[in-house]
């Protein structure tokens, strides 16, 4: 391993080869890849150097997805994401702008057929030809279509590239929906719904894809298994309050000033499936997530659940957390996303024990018989008289 | 005119016979059903709108000072496999099949909440010797006064729901059963079962209203969009979402003669462990039964007169004086 590290160049762009074995690090144990997989990564972006091409195309969206990603800190990953990718076109990053920041985004497409990363941004408006979102004077739908044939991974970002996010909200004015669905459903995009999403789902997505060419582990809506395993109600620090009955009743409360469930308040912890609890925002320590400072989640990450629910409306409990003791056979540990049935309830009907045994009743009833035949008999005997004292005895 | 002491006890016997059957009219008619108090209070338990939290469970203990429970050993919390005197207020469930939909009957699985259904003609009261439970004249609560109790345990053996329990591991024993947190009524508040219910599914208030907004929930469409009542049925806030697909029955309004707690459910109530009762009540078919037996202490006497007759007739001149 010592070798390995050693042939790494001492510097990956600005940062020192510790500095990026670190990341590196973080980045699989955040994947829950053994750490061996970061220094893989780290050989993979050190390999010539050479940078994968990103085309980075916003549809209608708020860039709260780029600001969410230019905020991670461990490292500097605006520099990093610099570095380690070519990001030849992105209206929000990208240096020039009008003109020649179309040129760049059309140099990069011819030189790098089939090799590009596609990441969308944003939903796509497909009603009345897409015009309701146009850059540089074409529908942004068309502009995908061009694109995604030439990408070799597709990546949507954000709730709104993932399933539509607010633009699909009702009454959908634009016929908004995610990039996936936008492209006739033609290429497998990965998902990395949220609003704004983890930026740490998304650079250990794009290092995954980096390292191993290939998509991670994806469960049925496209998003990588590793981030949107578990539902929020699984990891959510204030469960606990959740199972012992204590809920906020109101913002400001008792309750809510103790840091109680806030189920009651409209939490759909319950029903959305993310990594918040445990992989945190902003990189400033516990509690800093939604949740955590008190705000109910509003599931932005699950479709039919955000921007569709309202929020004070309760989660269903449709996908139940298993309490207690786990059933081996349902849910292997780290194993599949799936729906578990409840258990650790009382059965309908309480169990009793299956009765006395044919055996068992045989011997007791023996028993009892040769009490009473002995009781019988010596119920008749006393009715007898004492038959006479024959004289003599010891006298 | 002779008579001998055999005729004549005959004909006495057969003389008391008569008298105490012409002071009993027969038949004896059935006992009248009783009415529901106008005041009765209950709980309304909503099977499709329960979540599972066990939130009523912890309350019920907390606010009522029953210890927890530990069934199985690995356990290190409260987990009771039925009502005991530990135990007043359960959360039951049923599962069938893959059990991944929620109540659905088929490959699907419902919660139930167990405890003291405040029956409007309760069994345990009529079979109680003593009156140590007793329905309370305005509320219609069922309640218990450890004070008078002697123990027979009758009540067990009455209730068609199987809900007093019995403190055998106490010196001291008393029936333990819901009795809807009187003593927090008494003080203003309401059952914590239901103030604590998250999502509505338990709804203290008048039976009157909660017969109402059963009646309301029945006649919505699958799907309609609706509100529930949290807490009390009176209590102003309410949680919004879909109507489920209710049996049209409302067990409670008239099962075992009614019941102050009603029940509303997807499941059928047969598979949620709930009895079928029929329209009268339990107390109401004993009562006449026994009733008629001790009109005119008709029964006393019947059995009297046989002892009488029997040691009449097993009595040889040998034993008079």
């Amino acid at each position: 391993m010592h070798d390995r590290l050693e042939s790494l160049p001492r510097n990956f762009g600005v940062l020192s080869r510790r500095d990026f074995l670190k990341f590196c690090a973080v980045a699989a144990a955040g994947m829950g890849l053994p750490l061996s997989a970061g220094i893989r990564m780290a050989e993979a972006v050190a390999e010539g150097m050479k940078k994968p091409p990103v085309i980075w195309i916003s549809g209608q969206e708020c860039t709260g997805c780029t600001e969410s990603l230019l905020r991670t800190t461990h490292p500097t990953v605006e520099k990093l994401i610099l570095d380690l990718i070519s990001l030849d076109y992105h209206e929000t990053l990208s240096t020039p702008s009008g003109e020649l920041a179309e040129a760049a985004k059309k140099k990069s497409l011819e030189e790098n057929r089939g090799k590009l990363i596609l990441v969308v941004e944003g939903s796509i408006p497909t009603k009345d030809g897409g015009i309701y979102c146009q850059i540089g004077g074409k529908p942004v739908l068309q502009i995908l279509q061009e694109v995604a044939p030439q990408a070799m991974a597709h990546v949507a970002i954000g709730s709104c590239a993932a399933w539509g996010g607010i633009p699909s909200a009702g009454p959908n004015p634009t016929g908004a929906v995610g990039a996936a669905e936008a492209l006739g459903g033609r290429y497998a995009f990965i998902n990395i719904p949220g609003c704004p999403p983890n930026p740490y789902n998304f650079l250990s997505t794009v290092l995954y894809l980096l390292t191993f060419k290939k998509a991670p582990e994806l469960d049925d809506q496209g998003r990588p298994k590793f981030a949107y395993r578990r539902l929020i109600h699984e990891g959510c620090e204030r469960r606990a309050h959740f199972d012992a009955g204590r809920f906020a009743l109101e913002f400001g409360d008792e309750g809510h000033r103790r840091g109680w469930c806030l189920y009651k308040l409209g939490c759909k912890g319950p029903e959305t499936f993310n990594n918040c609890p445990s992989q945190l925002f902003g990189d400033v320590g516990p509690r800093s997530w939604p949740v955590g400072t008190g705000a109910p989640c509003f599931g932005c990450s699950e479709k039919q659940v955000a921007f569709t629910k309202p929020i004070p409306e309760l989660a269903s409990l449709r996908y139940f957390t298993p309490g207690g003791i786990p059933v081996e056979e349902v849910r292997k540990g780290g194993g599949e996303l799936r729906v578990t049935p409840p258990v650790a309830f009382a059965p309908i009907e309480a169990p009793k024990g299956s009765g006395v045994s044919s055996g068992a009743a045989a011997v007791a009833g023996a028993a009892v018989g040769a009490v009473v035949g002995a009781a019988a008999a010596m119920a008749v005997k006393l009715g007898q008289k004492e038959p006479p004292q024959e004289g003599g005895g010891e006298g | 005119m002779a008579i001998s002491r055999r005729s004549f006890l005959k004909l006495a016997a057969g003389a008391g016979l008569a008298a105490g059957a012409s002071l009993a009219p027969a038949p004896v008619g059935a006992r009248p059903p009783v009415p529901r108090l106008p005041e009765a209070v209950g709980i309304l338990y909503d099977a499709t709108l329960c979540i599972g939290c066990k939130a009523c469970m912890s309350a019920c203990k907390e606010f009522n000072g029953l210890p927890p429970e530990h069934t199985d050993p690995r356990a290190i919390w409260d987990d009771p496999l039925d009502l005991s005197p530990k135990t007043v207020n359960i959360v039951k469930l049923y599962t069938h099949g893959s059990g991944l939909a929620k109540d659905r009957e088929v490959d699907g699985y419902a919660y139930i909440r167990r405890f003291c259904m405040h029956c409007v003609d309760p069994a345990c009261t009529s079979a109680c010797p003593v009156g140590a439970l007793y329905k309370d004249a305005r509320t219609g609560i069922v309640k218990y006064n450890p004070d008078v109790c002697i123990g027979c345990r009758y009540c067990q053996i009455a209730c068609p729901y199987n809900i007093p329990k019995f403190q055998w591991d106490s010196p001291f024993p008393r029936i333990v059963k819901c009795q809807m947190c009187d003593h927090l009524q008494a003080r203003g508040s309401f059952p914590a079962c239901c103030r604590f219910c998250p999502t509505g599914a338990s709804l203290f208030g008048e039976v009157r209203e909660l017969l109402r907004e059963a009646r309301r929930r029945l006649a919505l469409k699958e799907g309609e969009p609706t509100w529930f009542p949290l807490r009390r049925v009176d209590s102003g806030s309410h949680t919004y979402r879909a109507a489920p697909a209710y049996l049209p029955y409302i067990y409670g309004e008239k099962d075992g003669g009614g019941t102050q707690v009603l029940m509303l459910s997807s499941v059928p109530f047969a598979k949620l462990g709930l009895p079928a009762l029929g329209e009268d009540s339990i107390a109401s078919h004993s009562e006449t039964v026994y009733h008629a037996l001790y009109k005119g202490m008709l029964l006393p006497y019947l059995v009297l007169s046989g002892l009488v007759y029997l040691v009449y007739r097993n009595t040889t001149k040998k034993d008079l004086p």
